[in-house]
């Protein structure tokens, strides 16, 4: 279980990466965190031609407030995110959500971005950003963009990511007085997520968004349901996700989930925001 | 400290200074302080090999063609063998019954389970010969394949060997006793079907092997954190061709764990042999993660159907057994064992007179299987504790009243039982109640009724079992009739080694035989040899490394049937008390005193009347080293003593096929109160109390220990554990994050109780005790959660969605104008269904004409590089597929058939590769749309194997989905896709959406 | 920004439990192994290379590290701890180390490495720590051997121990 061979590159800044990248385009890697690709290279799922090391780019490791916005480095590890003070008074989802990605062992390495980079569909911070509203900012030698998250991830660690691009940061828009639910099933204390419903109660409605059981983080926006009305849209999504069978649940089992776990967050959405 | 109910109570503890006590152990200081010197620590000879190994993707095929011209010449590269390189250098590995079946360390012209060995490189380092695995091409033809035990036997099944009509390879029927009159007189018949599945102890340090050839000597020098037991080593000599004295066998001063798994080394042991003899060098191996899960060895699978004949007052008359036990695809040393280990103790803790038994042993397409913690026991008790729960529930009994009905009486030890074993001593009546009243029954039931009362689902399951140890090494012949036993001689007891050694300056060394692997023998050893000497653990050093050249061992030696304190340890006493007995003379001759008055204290040698008149230890004891000249007359020497011993109650089995399986047998009584979350289905333990008499503890500490640990690996194999297969042989469970051991956060803290009745069979009076909780702890959990749904069919793992699904009702329809894909499939079940729609520009026969011509193939395959053209309808393609930075090479074929042009046609295509294999096929279909365009419509059944489903599991089925998703939309594109795609599959609806809607 | 290229190896240096240490390793090479069979450091222990059972953890420049799951060239200039510096010295074990022997946290002592890494780091900055926060902590680690309770009572009695002794550094500095 070694990697294939590779080339290795530490980039000291954005552009020396941004350079590789461009002159290599899909034949090179981003390595962040290494949490989820180191694993692929060992296992010689993937097998690039060269690893573009982006940790030790001193400007990409940072978290500020900017127009509104928590502006999330391509340096910034979990750990550090999770464990910073205004994080529960800026972005209260995720710090219901971090906690339980990986293990205090993974999150010291992790990156966000990496793991919107990657797009899991059961990972908690695609599914933060997304229910969220955040974007994700991309960089090439050729240009910036700025992409919604939801239209950034479009399937199972598929993104709109061109070769030649990187996410430089994500950001999460600041919303004041709004409701939050989080809660997560999984096998084991840090396994990936069977199912993970994030919810936010606001004076619009309810915001749903789940985890692990579509290809992606999917959302629904419904007005203030109760009783049977929400119990209907929570069982229309809860089939609209199509989701699966696989050795850890089943398709029903999700679904279930979706239903209750979908209900309990939004309740507590609710009561938080009362 | 620490461990209250673990205070020493028996003769012998109590009388002692070291046995007893929770001293720290010997071994500790060098592994907390990065100084363990397990296998892969330590230097190998300069010019020393690599390996690794190819195996196979795919659970039954022929193998057509290896090429290895690539990987031979690729950098670093030594050596690359396959099959019949093996098969010019070593012989088939003997099978455990009679019958025309071969057994090799690697794949001849067959592949029988996923992961089966086809190929080794030898090379320069691990990375280089992983680069050669790569580079070889193996070409297969897949056959049918058989994967669940009770289809395995039914006529018609795939024959995993044509040696074994019916895949079974034996098929004995036993009876004790007058099992018909009972169960013709009895009031009641209760029965229970049970599938046991798959799972193993997975050591955290793999397999590791380093092995040398000297063409000299026509002689193998091998390391292998092998475990025993070493009647293995036999078959390794026979495999190599070789007498055993050219097969010197050796073990690393420290094993990380093994719970039975690392004596599945040893086909290994023999592969990696020729390998470093083809190479001309040593060559090392170390197994990695992947493959251990996949291939190492996993604990049998069984189907078994138990009944019971029961009065009226739930006393148990008989029992009827039918066994099927899965072995997987080959039946290896010592295999069938694990059915046969357990046989005199057929009839659990209880007092059965009459017994029918019908074991049969059969292959699959799995793994094969061998040593695991527990060893047959899970297995038996399962069916035999989840009966004993059923009866109780249809008699409308208590199961704790059942159970205490037909437990062996008090007062009736040794207790012979119907199949043969002699239980050694315990009172199991007492037992129950010490159980029941220091783990607090009374305050759980009251627990249970109050959850209950708050419409809370709670429950509680007992087991009651014992737990054999020393095995007999005779027990395996009784899967042999009589003629065949009387044929092959007499197969019978179990020896034991212990060296004793006194060097020059008196200080005292052991050798054992025992290979631990984290279960502290040299401490336990160290005390055992510190009361009879006289001197302090600290200065007794012991050594279990095994070297079959220089050292004291049998076909016994080893790590297994928790053997160490009941017979090894014992053996030391032996040679110690041996020992002891000569210096006792030696040193009356000094002191002027009778032998009998001399003792042994405080480092001195003394008349025990008169402490002061003394020598130190150390002088005494080396004088036959010194001045043997002035030794009593006759008294021999007291420089080394090497013992053997084995019990003489493990006798053959008799002719009426009467066994006593094992030496020792202990008792254990666990209960658990569970509660069940409504929505979640998780099983959370409230409570879980064991109670263990294993004779005399000679460490309360590591006694403990081996509580907790099997503990744990009990309630992994309850609630999380599964080595699981799809129906086509595929094996899903890969890493450790789909192979889920428990971690702290799941497992729970048992209450440990204790009781003593020491063995009077074996030298301490202790028995084994690192087994039991394998074997209780999955059926407690069981039962407590039968109790809880009142639910008969527990299956294990008892997975959330599982147990969801036995409290969930029927689920809310889907809404309109929602529809699921149909699923009628098993979870897990690979195979995978979908369906989608797009519309496109071109018109129908554009869309034809671009289908059946290899150039729009070679765009519209993902991936493509080349299509070679067959015929008009069957093309060649090399593609890479994959998704996100998961990318492999595939060689794909594509055929087109049921064609009906331009409407319809029928599309199937294959692709294999490094990461694993697929097929699939879908019906394409092609509407004219008013104003012109396309509607085409697709439909798709697809399957994947190999190494993606074993590590991808988890995400397979999304990642499959968009691969053919990328094909479908490709082909859209190319035909002027355009307007909104409609599709069932809303997750390749989004794709096929952001694909086409994004770009125009 | 140097390349280095897959083929070939190139020299790393980092600090290894206070000391400088050298050695050369083609880009893949993972740390695990770098560090076990480049440096003989083979206290660190491999079980599963793909980042669950966490034998390999150590500390990279503070923070807690697969090193299977990182790249020898990764760490180059950075500071590396692993179990072999976790005694005060030679021959003597730390508060945590004999607070694993005396409570039997360890059988086979595979993952111990790893184990202990882990709640060192945690113990030096949550002096007070929970069960269960412990035992959250720990579920980045398998063990198979010990069923976990043990190494919970010998980290929380590590915990109590050192935040005992703070304490009286702290009232003798008064
Ligand atoms: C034991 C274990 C358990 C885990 N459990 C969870 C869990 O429960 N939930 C969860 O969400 N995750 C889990 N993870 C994954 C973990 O969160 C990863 O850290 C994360 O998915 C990837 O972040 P990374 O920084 O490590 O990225 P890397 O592994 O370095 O990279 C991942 C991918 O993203 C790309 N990438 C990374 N950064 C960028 C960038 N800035 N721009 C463009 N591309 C980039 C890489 O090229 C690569 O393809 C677990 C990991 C482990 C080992
Ligand atoms: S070896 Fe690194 S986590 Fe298992
Ligand atoms: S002590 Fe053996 S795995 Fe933990």
């Amino acid at each position: 279980m070694k990697p294939a061979a590779f080339d290795y590159v530490r980039a000291d800044t954005l552009d020396e990466a941004l350079a590789v990248l461009a002159a290599e385009g899909g034949d090179a890697r981003i390595i962040a965190g290494g949490q989820s690709l180191m694993a692929m290279l060992n296992m010689r799922l993937a097998r690039p031609k060269v690893l573009v090391d982006i940790m030790r780019i001193g400007d990409l490791d940072r978290i500020a407030e900017e127009r509104g916005r928590i502006v999330v480095g391509a340096g910034v590890r979990q750990a550090k995110l999770l464990a910073w003070s205004e994080l529960a008074a800026k972005l209260p989802l995720v710090a219901l959500a971090l906690p339980w990605t990986g293990h205090e062992q993974t999150r010291s390495r992790g990156t966000i971005c990496g793991s919107v980079a990657h797009a899991d569909p059961s990972a908690e911070t695609p599914l933060c950003l997304i229910a969220l509203e955040g974007e994700v900012h991309l960089r090439s030698a050729r240009r910036r963009r700025v992409v919604a998250a939801g239209d950034f991830i479009t399937g199972m660690m598929n993104t709109a990511r061109q070769d030649d691009e990187m996410i430089e940061a994500v950001s999460f828009p600041i919303r004041a007085g709004n409701g939050y639910g989080f809660r997560e099933v999984a096998r084991r204390h840090g396994d990936f997520a069977i199912t993970a419903c994030a919810a936010i109660a606001s004076a619009n409605g309810i915001r749903l968004a789940v985890a692990g059981v579509a290809d992606k983080p999917e959302v629904r926006n419904w007005p203030d349901l109760d009783g049977s009305a929400l119990d209907d849209a929570l069982n229309a999504f809860a089939y609209e996700l199509d989701a699966r069978d696989d050795i850890h649940a089943t398709a029903r089992y999700r679904r279930d989930l979706v239903r209750q776990i979908g209900r309990e967050v939004i309740m507590e959405a609710r009561r938080c925001r009362a | 400290m620490g461990h209250p109910a673990a205070t020493p109570s028996s003769a012998t503890a109590q009388d002692s200074a070291w046995i007893g006590r929770s001293m720290e152990r010997v071994e500790d200081a060098a592994l907390l302080s990065g100084n363990g010197r397990f296998i892969d620590d330590l230097g190998v000879r300069p010019g020393t090999l690599y390996a690794a190994i190819l195996r196979s993707p795919h659970a039954h095929a022929d193998i057509l063609s290896i090429d290895t011209m690539a990987a031979k010449a690729a950098p670093g590269v030594a050596a690359v063998l396959v099959g019949a390189d093996v098969k010019a250098l070593t012989a088939s590995l003997v099978v455990g019954v009679k019958a025309p079946v071969e057994c090799w360390p690697i794949a001849m012209d067959r592949v029988r389970y996923v992961g089966e060995p086809v190929a080794v490189v030898v090379a320069s380092d691990r990375y280089k010969a992983e680069d050669a695995l790569d580079l070889i091409d193996v070409r297969y033809a897949p056959r049918p394949s058989v994967i669940d035990p009770l289809a395995a036997i039914t006529p018609g099944a795939p024959l995993v060997h044509d040696g074994f009509p019916n895949n079974v390879a034996s098929d004995r029927h036993f009876s004790y006793g007058d099992p018909e009159g009972a169960f013709a007189s009895a009031a009641h018949r209760i029965a229970i079907d049970i599938n046991y599945p798959r799972n193993s102890c997975t050591p955290i340090e793999t397999y590791g092997v380093i092995a040398e050839y000297n063409v000299n000597d026509g002689a193998y020098d091998i390391l292998a954190n092998f475990q025993g037991p070493f009647s293995i080593h036999a078959v390794i000599s026979r495999a190599l061709k070789l007498p055993g004295n050219r097969v010197r066998l050796r073990t690393p001063p420290d094993s990380g764990g093994s719970f039975g798994v690392k004596q599945g080394v040893f086909p290994y042991i023999v592969l990696i042999a020729a390998a470093a003899r083809v190479a001309g060098r040593p060559v090392k191996w170390i197994e990695d993660r992947l493959e251990h899960l996949c291939a190492s060895n996993s604990a049998t699978n069984r189907a078994t159907t138990l009944s019971a004949a029961v009065d009226a007052t739930g006393k148990i008359l008989a029992l009827d057994w039918d066994q099927v036990e899965d072995c997987g695809a080959h039946l290896r040393a010592p295999e069938p064992a694990t059915l046969y280990r357990m046989h005199g103790n057929l009839t659990g803790a209880y007092d059965i007179r009459h017994m029918r038994v019908r074991n049969r042993v059969i292959v699959t397409n799995k793994t094969p299987t061998g040593l695991n913690r527990g060893f047959g026991g899970p297995q038996v008790y399962f069916a035999l504790e989840r009966l004993m729960q059923c009866i109780a529930v249809e008699l409308d009994f208590d199961p704790l009243d059942v159970i205490q009905r037909n437990v062996v009486p008090s007062g009736a030890f040794p207790y012979r039982t119907a199949p043969g074993a002699l239980l050694d001593s315990g009172d199991y009546v007492k037992a129950l109640e010490l159980g029941a009243s220091s783990g607090g029954l009374e305050e759980l039931k009251a627990r249970r009724a109050a959850a209950r009362a708050e419409g809370r689902i709670y429950g509680i399951g007992y087991a009651a079992i014992v737990e054999p140890s020393v095995s007999n090494m005779g027990y395996l012949s009784t899967v042999l009739t009589l003629a065949e036993r009387r044929k092959a001689g007499p197969k019978n007891g179990a020896q034991a080694t212990a060296t004793v050694s006194i060097d020059p300056v008196g200080a005292v060394s052991v050798h054992i035989s025992s290979v631990p692997q984290g279960q502290g023998h040299r401490t336990v050893v160290a005390q055992v040899i510190a009361d009879i000497f006289g001197v302090v653990p600290q200065d007794v050093r012991v050594n279990t490394e095994v070297d079959t050249a220089k050292d004291a061992w049998s076909i016994a030696s080893g790590n297994y049937s928790s053997r160490f304190a009941a017979a090894v340890a014992g053996t030391v006493k032996i040679a110690a008390d041996r020992i002891a007995a000569r210096l006792k003379r030696i040193a009356a001759s000094h002191l002027n005193v009778e032998a009998d008055d001399v003792t042994f204290s405080n480092g001195k040698v003394h008349s025990q009347s008169n402490p002061d008149n003394a020598m130190p230890f150390a002088r005494v004891a080396a004088l036959s080293h010194w001045s043997p000249g002035s030794l009593p007359d006759d008294v021999g020497h007291t420089i080394r003593e090497t013992v053997f011993w084995t019990p003489p109650e493990l006798a053959a089995p008799d002719d009426a096929d009467r066994i006593n399986s094992s030496l020792c047998y202990g008792f254990i009584f666990d209960y658990c109160g569970v509660e069940i979350d409504r929505v979640t289905g998780e099983v959370r333990i409230d409570r879980y109390v064991t109670t263990h008499d294993c004779g005399t503890i000679l460490h309360p500490g590591m006694v403990d220990g081996q509580i907790r640990g099997g503990f744990g690996q009990g309630f992994g194999a309850a609630l999380l554990e599964e080595f699981a297969y799809a129906p086509d042989g595929s094996f899903l469970a890969g890493t450790f994050a789909d192979y889920l051991v428990p971690t702290a956060t799941e497992i729970p803290n048992p209450v440990i109780v204790h009781m003593q009745t020491p063995s009077p069979f074996t030298p301490l009076g202790a028995k084994g005790v690192g087994e039991g909780n394998c074997m209780s702890t999955p059926v407690c959990i069981a039962n407590a959660v039968a109790d809880a749904l009142g639910e008969k069919n527990i299956t294990l793992p008892l997975v959330p969605a599982r147990v969801r699904a036995l409290i969930a009702g029927d689920e809310p329809p889907a809404p309109a104008g929602v529809t699921t894909q149909p699923r009628s499939r098993k979870p897990g079940d690979r195979g995978l269904q979908g369906e989608g729609s797009a519309e496109v520009g071109a018109s129908p026969q554009a869309v034809w004409d671009m289908l059946l011509d290899p150039n729009t193939l070679q765009a519209v395959i993902p991936g493509c590089h080349s299509v070679e053209k067959v015929s008009d309808t069957h093309f060649r393609a090399e593609v890479t597929l994959g998704i996100g930075p998961v990318k492999g090479k595939y060689r794909a074929e594509v055929k087109l058939s049921d064609l009906d042009p331009p409407h319809a046609v029928t599309l199937s295509g294959s692709a294999d590769g490094a990461l694993g294999h697929g097929a699939g096929e879908g019906r394409i279909t092609l509407v004219p749309r008013e104003g012109g365009g396309t509607t085409l419509t697709y439909k798709y059944d697809a399957e994947i194997g190999g190494k993606v489903a074993s590590i991808g599991g988890r995400l397979l089925d999304g990642a499959t989905r968009v691969i053919i998703g990328q094909f479908f939309s490709a082909l859209a594109h190319r035909a002027g896709g355009g307007g909104a795609a409609d599709g069932a599959a809303s997750g390749l609806r989004a794709w096929l959406r952001a694909l086409f809607g994004g770009a125009r | 920004m140097p390349r280095l290229t897959a083929t070939q190896r190139h020299s790393v240096r980092f600090r290894l439990n206070g000391h400088p240490v050298e050695g050369s390793a083609e880009p893949r090479m993972q740390l695990a192994d770098f560090l076990r069979h480049e440096l003989g450091a083979t206290g660190t222990h491999v079980g599963c290379e793909h980042g669950v059972c966490g034998a390999c953890t150590v500390l990279v420049d503070g923070m807690l590290t697969r090193s299977c799951l990182t790249l020898a060239v990764q760490v180059d200039g950075c500071d590396v701890r692993t179990v072999e510096g976790l005694a005060p010295e030679r021959g003597r074990l730390s508060v945590l180390q004999a607070a694993f022997r005396r409570h039997h946290g360890l059988q086979c002592g595979f993952c111990t490495p790893g184990v202990l890494m882990s709640l060192d780091r945690y113990l030096s900055t949550n002096p007070n720590p929970t069960e269960d926060q412990l035992r959250e902590l720990l579920s980045g680690h398998l063990c198979r051997c010990t069923g976990y309770t043990p190494i919970i009572r010998a980290a929380m009695e590590a915990a109590a121990t050192l935040a005992s002794s703070t304490r009286q550094e702290d009232s003798t500095h008064v």
